[in-house]
């Protein structure tokens, strides 16, 4: 397997407060990695600054040969304009927790967005391939409704279409399912769980203890701005080494 | 704990029949209050009436010529004031926002200036800008004397204009504060660039935040464009001067302003009414921050202007 993300000893500060203490992170192409870990550990700020949302203090990522928001020339990181840092974030597909969907912008209207505006695909082909994918997270039906009518489950799994449509080489996923009344879960873990049975590259910050340990390749466990555990599902979640992730298991697991 | 005792026990087997008819609630306070507000009315208009004030020289004035012609000129330089107030509000409000300091800081000194200064120094300072800048010199483009280009009716759409863009730019500003940050880090990841998020994504949903805030600078608009008259600019209110100079029937005419005035502020406020009614509809989620944004800038504009 080839390796799609690099991410090479990633700090990050917020004030005096350390919350990435240099992290590494290898993702192969079609690997599903989970990262777990109590609240506050720095899931999402690891995951935020693998596609640059976050600018890390140290440390860099690479993907499809290149190094995010950074051009080296002769071992100096040189900062690059805007444009084409945007041009590599588009190989990363973001979905967020608050799924934070365009509110004035239809259903089909939030998909096709990044196909027109970016990729500069036409109208009729961007909505094609937009309907396949409403289809896929099975919101094709509700192609015309405003983000303000959707339930929470119905915005996630469209939020993921939206994500899915500029054809990312890597799909992050922030804690998707979190906002989520829970018997609305089960659609989105649904649709993901599709995603990687299709071969889909994921990096899933995520709760859901269950579905790491029934799609995750590898699950890391974070605890205060550092990786403390990492390998198969059921090695790290049955039988971890670390007591600090002892804890944190026995307390989410029971 | 004792339960108040009703006044009159009924029994279970006395109840009425779900059908019984009912007999709302007299009012009496309403009906006096109505009662002593119709008499107070009475009497001013009788007070009004019975006044020195020639109606029939209201009436008489009220559709002349030269009248009709200053409201159209009222109107024009509303508008055109208006038009050039949002084009302003808008290009200087992105400009607060911006990521380049100077641009930033640009835009507060505009504000700083414009929102500082009293609307009717402005329209004097427009008025007289060719003493300060005798000629109006652009390399091949414009070479004429200035007073020749800023006539009464320029200053005055400028200086009207000039000091309603200040307001709305931080009106603006605040708009585009209020539309949701995930939004434009949802757009970052899709790969837009800022100017591609700002058109496609913040401005939309902005200019549906502004829209209140818009009819009311209309309304005020069309009463400050009355201003104008002080720098000889012949709208209605100068032209009302210039009538009573000569004939003497101040208050006449003066009344006949007010009437042209609150129909257009009338109909102003009808279609604001509208269009604020057709927008609350469709963007019913973004409800709540907009009644936040429309008393922020009421206050604003009560402020400042007053």
């Amino acid at each position: 397997m080839s390796l799609a993300v690099k991410a090479v000893g990633i700090r990050k500060r917020f004030g005096t407060h350390e919350v990435l203490k240099g992290l590494d992170l290898d993702v192969s192409y079609g690997e599903v990695v989970c990262i777990l870990g109590p609240s506050g550990s720095g899931k999402s700020t690891f995951l935020r600054c693998i596609n640059h949302l976050e600018v890390p203090n140290a440390g860099y990522v690479w993907i499809d040969g290149s190094i995010v928001g950074y051009e080296p020339r002769a071992g100096v990181l040189h900062e690059l304009p805007v444009r084409r840092l945007r041009a590599q974030q588009r190989q990363l597909g973001m979905v967020f927790q608050h799924f934070n969907l365009f509110a004035h912008r239809t259903v089909l209207g939030n998909v096709i967005e990044g196909p027109m505006v970016v990729r500069g695909l036409r109208r009729a082909e961007a909505e094609a391939r937009a309907m396949e994918l409403l289809h896929q997270v099975g919101m094709a039906d509700r192609a015309s409704s405003y983000p303000s009518r959707l339930s929470g489950g119905q915005k996630q799994r469209v939020a993921i279409a939206r994500a899915l449509a500029m054809e990312p080489r890597v799909m992050l996923f922030d804690e998707p399912t979190s906002a989520l009344d829970p018997e609305l879960v089960g659609e989105v873990l649904e649709v993901m769980r599709g995603l990687a049975r299709g071969g889909t590259t994921m990096i899933v910050v995520t709760h859901e203890i269950g579905f790491a340990r029934e799609v995750a390749d590898r699950v890391l466990v974070m605890i205060d701005g550092e990786i403390r555990e990492m390998g198969k599902p059921e090695q790290v979640l049955s039988n971890p080494g670390d007591p600090r992730v002892r804890t944190f298991l026995s307390r989410v697991l029971s | 704990m004792t339960t108040p005792k009703p006044s009159q026990w009924l029994q279970v087997s006395d109840l009425p029949g779900p059908d019984a008819p009912r007999r709302q609630l007299a009012h009496p306070g309403r009906w006096i209050s109505g009662a002593i507000g119709l008499l107070i009315l009475a009497l001013l208009v009788r007070a009004f009436a019975m006044g020195q004030i020639r109606w029939d020289v209201v009436g008489q004035f009220l559709t002349a010529r030269v009248i009709i012609v200053g409201f159209g000129w009222t109107l024009l330089i509303s508008a055109c004031a208006l038009a050039l107030g949002v084009l302003l509000g808008l290009g200087f409000g992105i400009m607060r926002t911006a990521a380049n300091p100077t641009l930033r800081f640009a835009a507060w000194l505009y504000v700083w200036i414009f929102r500082g200064t009293p609307v009717l120094l402005q329209l004097l300072i427009w008025f007289n800008i060719g003493l300060v800048f005798p000629r109006l010199y652009i390399p091949g483009l414009v070479d004429e004397r200035m007073v020749d280009v800023v006539t009464p009716f320029v200053a005055a759409v400028l200086g009207l204009g000039v000091n309603e863009g200040s307001y709305l730019t931080e009106v603006v500003r605040g708009g585009i504060g209020s539309v949701d940050r995930g939004q434009i880090e949802a757009a970052n990841t899709l790969g837009m660039t800022p100017g591609q998020t700002m058109r496609r994504i913040v401005l939309p949903q902005t200019l549906r935040l502004i829209l209140p805030v818009l009819g009311n600078s209309a309304v005020g608009m069309l009463k400050f464009s009355s201003l104008a008259a002080t720098i000889a600019m012949g709208e209605m209110l100068n032209a009302a001067q210039r009538i009573y100079f000569i004939n003497g029937a101040v208050i006449e005419l003066l009344f006949v302003c007010s009437i042209w005035y609150l129909t257009g502020t009338t109909l102003l406020s009808t279609g604001q009414f509208y269009l604020e009614r057709h927008f609350g509809q469709s963007a019913a989620s973004a409800g709540s921050r907009r009644q936040w944004f429309k008393t922020r800038s009421r206050q604003a504009i009560a402020s400042g202007e007053a």
